[in-house]
């Protein structure tokens, strides 16, 4: 058939399909009141566990008098707050890109090691280079390897199938004895350690502290620029850019994604590199902006605590930012706790495993808070 | 056994599936119950067979009102339910598949397949339905599969049979060896229920009709004294002609041109089988066939998304055979999925995505990297317009459209652009009367300007409609060829081709 | 007459997958021999020995002394005969036995190119494999349990975790046996709760599963190093001793690997046994598989659908929390931060390459059980190979199984999907 496209003349009929409807309250009850509630029902199991774990009630109290002290209640908190999140959101971008395009990535953890790894290795590798190369080269550097080793999860699932939940994980557990080995080698090990620890960046490839002008402890860093600038750049590739409506559209329904010619091994190798590279460039931030080296474990769980993250700010990149702030509020929080109150910080843990559940499950913070939440009708719940 | 549903109402939230439905099933009887896609049939069956529970109305069994809270409780009241979409575990054999749910067993829970096999080999022979107890179900054909099914209702001594659009998958003669069956079974004293709505069909099998129409019974009556346009008058709400129209086609150049094409399933079967093909410009060209005869591999080497192990594909003139799916569309290739919820469209994409699926890299949509939404929602205004799509927004989820709705909007996708040729698989699948009608309009309209158009449908009734030239395809041949100007192929000839009977018939 | 030969040509060019996948593993299996010559064969002179016995055992065999240069040449020789013949006459069923046989005999050749020169208990290394292979059989097996009625579980790792730390403390407030049925009920207790989130509240399976497992390592971490520093009374569990079976345990190296064992090797060899019957030969274990491969049709059957699902997932809780027990009660007695290390998602590789039968799972189990001991093991013979990449073995071999290279498995046709009533 043969029709003339270009630009249309829309009759009012036309003009009338282009209203946007207004967010509707459903939309408004999954952003905003089932994380609230989340957050809200995780805290008081949170003190439950405390109470079972014979914390007396003074000392739960004073816990969450830390707990908020140490997110927000001063500028070194705050600063603490921000340098957490950096990292964390940085990872969650990367995930929540790889759950919009249909790929569970679980090992972020293990792209961020050795994206970390390899930003130091650059950084003083090229140890002559002046700041404005070192510090973004060693950044990319990062990236570049993070990337390439989510690739090889990427490239198993487009050319064989081999489901990426399992051989993430197995990249995973492949990265922590690949640094260990890494950092025993001669040229990436310090000078006189025998204990796997890499050398230190120079000063020319840090991440510059900001506030060090008013309290050399404060450690939040130009990372953050980079945080923001990813969140900007993701919800950019993801909404408005033809790559990103390839993936959302292979997230959704790969079957109609290929039938509609879009590659679906394309996608895959590509949204695991994009997400691996971002998990890369939150490790970079990490040693480059705070830790200065690379040793065993430097991650610290934060490509598991990023897959949360991810789920918490539903696979949004504003989503993930303010998730990732909250996380980093109890990261800061839960260190201050386990200082005033001598609670172990792993309750922070339970904590943010408690809200996934709550937020993964909308129908179970339903059930638990039915006051909640207008009454949906049956019709929403199946399609026919 | 009689079961009499009394003022049966079934809601799901705001949509009224059925309302105050009265039906009465009688033993030794065949009730035809017509209506068309969408109507409440198989929501009213699935009550009676215990998967829904009614809202209000009652089901009375020989008089007594008896209550269902499950299919366990349905099919121990004597109800058995053969359903569309086949309840058969692949994987399983014939037996395990026909005991399931009321095994025999030994000590420790031990499954007694032996006994199973002897108890199907007793009702196999009791029926004459032939069917190996030890054959592994994904091996079967569907016209066996479906004896499968029946066998598993008479194993559990139902006296009630629903039988829910059971010709769908068969061929014109094993429709008759169907009915030979169903006969057999009323005449041993089953009440059958026979849901279809096809007319010839239910014209030549009830002994009585009901009709049911937007969720409720619209008329009544005795086969012998109805008409087929009364039936459609009832079940449609106007009067409706099946015939479409369209003037004797002027085929020009070919436009596909399959030669010699071999395309092997995952499974290293052969699913084509050194097949030859032309479709001209301005003719429909039909392929019939059984499905699972590997049409649905033909489409997709057609299309470019399956590998073709040998021979060429010729679009227009050029060799296709190697291009992506991406660049066959680009070239004019118009494709309308056979399965629209998992291949056509994706629901949770508003109407504006879904509409640019396959052409938002285009130069017309797209602005470097970046996609010119606001063009692209103008453009799917101006399709929902032309197609009659029925949406309050264009960013609505296209998931919450009704299925007509989201079938024109495929068909709008594929169409409202240059194209030359259309390959429709199972265009109209599911679909009320109205969007059918509307859909085989525009398919022709896409002819009467030159396009080739190439449909595979599992229904003969469509492709007799639409076609100029039909083909039937058989185990990945095509094994007759026939000429329809003016539908006057012959039915019976098809019916023999698609189940393998002759070979070749004249064009 | 052109026509046919046409056809004829046409059909000879057809590959099908098994003659590819044979293609691809001849070529392997050659390469494997090469390899063999090269890094193995290279200037190797002397004898491996390897201890079948210990001297005190009453049925003793003599050492088994294998000359190191030779035997590589005849396993590369072998290796290579393998693979010619997967590459000249590839397509048949023996496709993956030669692969099974070819990767015996690479382990073979490296063991006795590590062991030049030296002497080696076999016997100890096997025995190892078998113990070693207990958790990741159990969690497998658990896996088993929970995919054939199509729900994903990823939260072996957690339960396990769970049943590890459970163990640790009832068994050290009550003793070893109360201490198991705990592990056993709260592993059961999370499989519940995983069936309740995913098949009542339809939360996505590998979230659930995720989610599982960050919590259990959560509240463990927080226990022990909230509880356990101060209180180390409350972690210092018995251990369940090995118990000799009468004659059997005295038989030759068999004898140590199956009948001188505790508690948790007879009961995962049990286990095993029970759900291969139970899945394959009784009523309810077809009525779960079919639950696993079309729910619907079961639903319409009468089969309760959701109930089958809660049932075997806790089941399958139950097994991994069985599992989990085995690292503190069957081990070390005491409960350390993450000790399952990852145990849980290699028991659920097992239940893949196994293609989801418990037996499949057992046989896989014990091929990573015995790339763990030989790690283990080859620390002590000093091969010039770092320790990190044998530790890295089992994991990449996880990924080639998983990616398929051996010939890929189906698993149940509804795994992973929710089941909605209409």
């Amino acid at each position: 058939m043969t029709t003339s496209i270009g630009k249309r003349e829309l009759d009012d009929a036309g003009r009338a399909l282009l209203n946007r409807s207004t967010r509707g309250r459903q939309d408004f009850e999954d952003l905003v009141v089932v994380p609230v509630f989340a957050v809200i029902v995780a805290l008081i199991l949170g003190a439950l566990i405390m109470f079972a774990t014979g914390v007396d009630l003074p000392t739960i109290g004073k816990s969450f008098v830390a707990l908020a002290k140490g997110s927000v209640g001063s500028l070194s908190a705050v600063s603490e707050t921000l340098t957490a999140a950096i990292p964390l959101v940085l990872a969650g971008l990367g995930l929540g890109l790889g759950f919009r395009a249909g790929l569970f990535n679980i090992g972020a953890e293990g792209q961020l090691l050795l994206g970390g790894t390899a930003a130091v290795v650059f950084s003083f590798t090229f140890d002559g280079l002046p700041f404005a190369l070192l510090m973004p080269l060693s950044l990319l550097a990062g990236a570049v390897v993070g990337g390439l080793y989510a690739s090889i999860a990427g490239i198993l699932k487009a050319t064989t199938g081999a489901h990426e939940v399992i051989s993430t994980i197995m990249l995973n557990l492949i990265s922590f004895q690949l640094l260990n080995y890494l950092l025993r080698q001669p040229f990436i090990q310090k000078e006189g350690r025998s204990d796997p620890i890499s050398k230190s960046v120079p000063d020319a490839g840090q991440l510059p502290r900001l506030l060090d002008w008013i309290d050399p402890n404060l450690r939040v860093h130009a990372g953050l620029f980079l945080m923001l600038g990813a969140v900007a750049l993701v919800w950019w590739l993801l909404f408005r850019s033809k790559i990103g409506f390839a993936f959302r559209a292979s997230g959704e329904n790969p079957d109609a994604a290929r039938y509609a010619g879009i590659k679906s091994g394309l996608v895959i190798v590509a949204a695991m590199g994009t997400a691996g590279a971002l998990a890369g460039l939150a490790g970079a931030a990490q040693v480059l902006g705070v830790l200065d080296r690379a040793s065993p474990g430097f991650s610290a769980g934060i490509g598991f605590d990023a897959i949360a993250l991810a789920l918490l700010g539903r696979s949004h990149p504003v989503g993930i930012l303010f998730a990732g702030l909250l996380f980093g509020g109890l990261e800061a929080g839960g260190r201050q706790m386990q200082v005033d109150a001598g609670v172990s910080i792993d309750l922070i843990a339970i904590i943010q495993a408690l809200i996934i559940v709550f937020i993964a499950a909308p129908l179970l913070v339903r059930a638990i808070f039915p006051w909640g939440f207008r009454k949906s009708d049956n019709a929403s719940g199946g399609s026919q | 056994m009689d079961v009499e549903l009394r003022g049966i109402t079934k809601r799901f939230g705001p949509v009224v599936a059925n309302a105050g439905v009265n039906l009465e099933i009688k033993g030794g009887e065949v009730l035809g119950l017509l209506g068309e896609n969408g109507a409440g049939k198989s929501t009213l069956m699935n009550v009676l067979c215990g998967l829904y529970h009614q809202d209000e109305g009652e089901i009375l069994i020989d008089g007594k009102p008896v209550k269902f809270d499950g299919p366990g409780a349905s099919i121990a009241a004597g109800i058995g339910m053969v359903h569309q979409h086949f309840m058969l575990v692949p994987v399983f054999t014939v037996a395990e598949n026909v005991v399931l749910g009321v095994e025999p067993t030994g000590r420790f829970d031990r499954l007694d397949l032996e006994t199973a096999r002897a108890q199907v080999r007793e009702i196999n022979d009791k029926y004459g339905l032939e069917v190996n107890p030890d054959a592994l179900i994904e091996d079967l054909p569907v016209g066996i599969q479906q004896r499968v099914e029946i066998l598993k209702v008479l194993f559990r001594s139902a006296d009630v049979l629903i039988l829910d659009e059971p010709t769908a998958v068969l061929t014109p003669q094993e429709v008759d060896d169907f009915f030979e069956i169903v006969k057999s079974l009323r005449d041993a004293g089953k009440a059958i229920v026979f849901i279809t709505h096809k007319l010839h069909e239910i014209l030549e099998i009830s002994d009585r009709i009901s009709v049911l129409r937007a969720g409720r019974i619209t008329g009544e009556g005795d086969p012998r004294q109805l008409t087929e346009e009364q039936l459609a008058e009832m079940m449609v709400g106007r009067p409706v002609s099946f015939t479409v129209d369209k003037t004797p086609a002027t085929p020009g150049q070919p436009m596909l041109d399959i030669k010699d094409l071999v395309v092997m399933r995952d499974n290293d079967e052969i699913a084509v089988n050194h097949l030859s093909l032309t479709v001209n410009s301005g003719e429909v060209v039909g392929i019939a066939g059984v499905q699972g005869n590997g049409q649905t591999a033909l489409v997709e080497a057609i299309t470019g998304l399956t590998h073709t192990s040998s021979g060429a594909i010729v679009f227009d003139g050029d060799d296709i055979t190697r291009m992506s799916v991406r660049e066959r569309h680009r070239r004019g290739m118009a494709h309308i999925p056979e399965d629209r919820h998992k291949s056509g469209m994706i629901a949770n994409f508003t109407i504006a995505e879904n509409m640019v699926l396959n052409s938002y890299y285009d130069d017309e949509y797209a602005r470097g990297a970046a996609i010119d939404w606001p063009h692209v929602s103008e453009t799917a205004a101006a399709f929902c317009v032309d197609f009659d799509i029925r949406t309050p927004s264009v960013f609505l989820q296209a998931g919450n459209l009704s299925g007509g709705n989201q079938q024109k909007m495929v068909v709008a996708r594929e169409l409202e652009r240059e194209t030359k040729l259309v390959i429709a698989a199972q265009p109209t699948r599911g679909l009320d009367v109205g969007s059918i009608e509307y859909i085989h309009k525009r398919l022709i309209g896409s002819r009467d300007e030159g396009d080739g158009v190439l449909i595979v449908s599992s229904e003969l009734d469509e492709i007799m409609a639409l076609s100029d030239r039909i083909v039937v395809m058989y185990k990945g041949r095509i094994v007759a060829q026939f000429d329809n100007t003016g539908g006057k192929a012959d039915r019976n000839a098809i019916g023999l081709a698609m189940a393998g009977a002759t070979e070749g018939a004249a064009a | 007459m052109t026509n046919v030969t046409e056809v004829s040509i046409a059909t000879q060019h057809i590959e099908t997958g098994k003659q590819r996948q044979s293609r691809i593993i001849g070529g392997l299996l050659i390469l494997l021999a090469i390899f063999v010559v090269v890094v193995f064969g290279w200037g190797l002179s002397g004898d491996a020995t390897f201890r079948l016995s210990r001297p005190t055992d009453p049925f003793a065999l003599p050492n088994l002394v294998v000359p190191s240069a030779p035997f590589t040449y005849v396993a590369a020789a072998l290796l290579a005969f393998l693979g010619a013949r997967e590459l000249i006459r590839g397509g048949t069923r023996w496709t993956s036995m030669s692969l099974g046989i070819g990767l015996a005999i690479l382990v073979f050749a490296f063991l006795v190119w590590a062991t030049t020169g030296k002497s080696f208990s076999l016997t100890g290394m096997l025995q190892a494999t078998v113990v070693r292979a207990m958790p990741i059989a159990l969690g497998g097996l658990a896996g088993v349990l929970c995919e054939r009625v199509a729900v994903v579980n990823i939260a072996i790792e957690g339960m396990l975790l769970a049943g590890a730390f459970t163990g640790a403390l009832i068994g050290s407030l009550l003793g070893g046996w109360v201490g198991l049925v705990a592990a056993v009920l709260v592993g059961g207790a999370f499989g519940l709760i995983l069936a309740a989130l995913v098949v009542t509240y339809r939360m996505d399976q590998i979230v659930a599963g995720v989610v599982i497992n960050l919590f259990v390592l959560g509240v463990t971490s927080y226990v022990s190093s909230q509880v356990f520093s101060e209180m180390r009374q409350l972690n210092n569990a018995p251990v369940f001793r090995a118990v000799k079976i009468p004659f059997l345990g005295d038989l030759p190296v068999i004898g140590p690997m199956l009948f001188n064992q505790n508690i948790f090797v007879y009961g995962a060899l049990i286990l095993v046994a029970v759900a291969t019957y139970y899945l394959f030969h009784t009523r309810s274990g077809l009525r779960a598989r079919a639950v696993g491969e079309h729910p619907r049709a079961a639903d319409t059957l009468g089969i309760n659908v959701y109930r089958t699902r809660y049932i075997h997932v806790t089941l399958g809780g139950m097994v991994a929390g069985f599992g989990g027990a085995w690292f503190t009660l069957g081990s070390v007695g005491r409960f350390d931060e993450n000790m399952t290390g990852g145990r849980g998602y290699i028991g659920l590789a097992a239940m893949i390459f196994g293609r989801w039968h418990p037996v499949g799972a057992l046989m896989a189990a014990l091929v990573f059980g015995f790339a763990d001991s030989l790690q283990q093991k080859l620390a002590l013979l000093n091969t010039p190979i770092p320790s990190e990449f044998l530790s890295m073995a089992p994991y990449i071999a996880t990924m080639i199984v998983v990616a398929g290279l051996i010939g890929r498995a189906r698993p149940p046709a509804a795994d992973g999907k929710p089941y909605v009533k209409e």
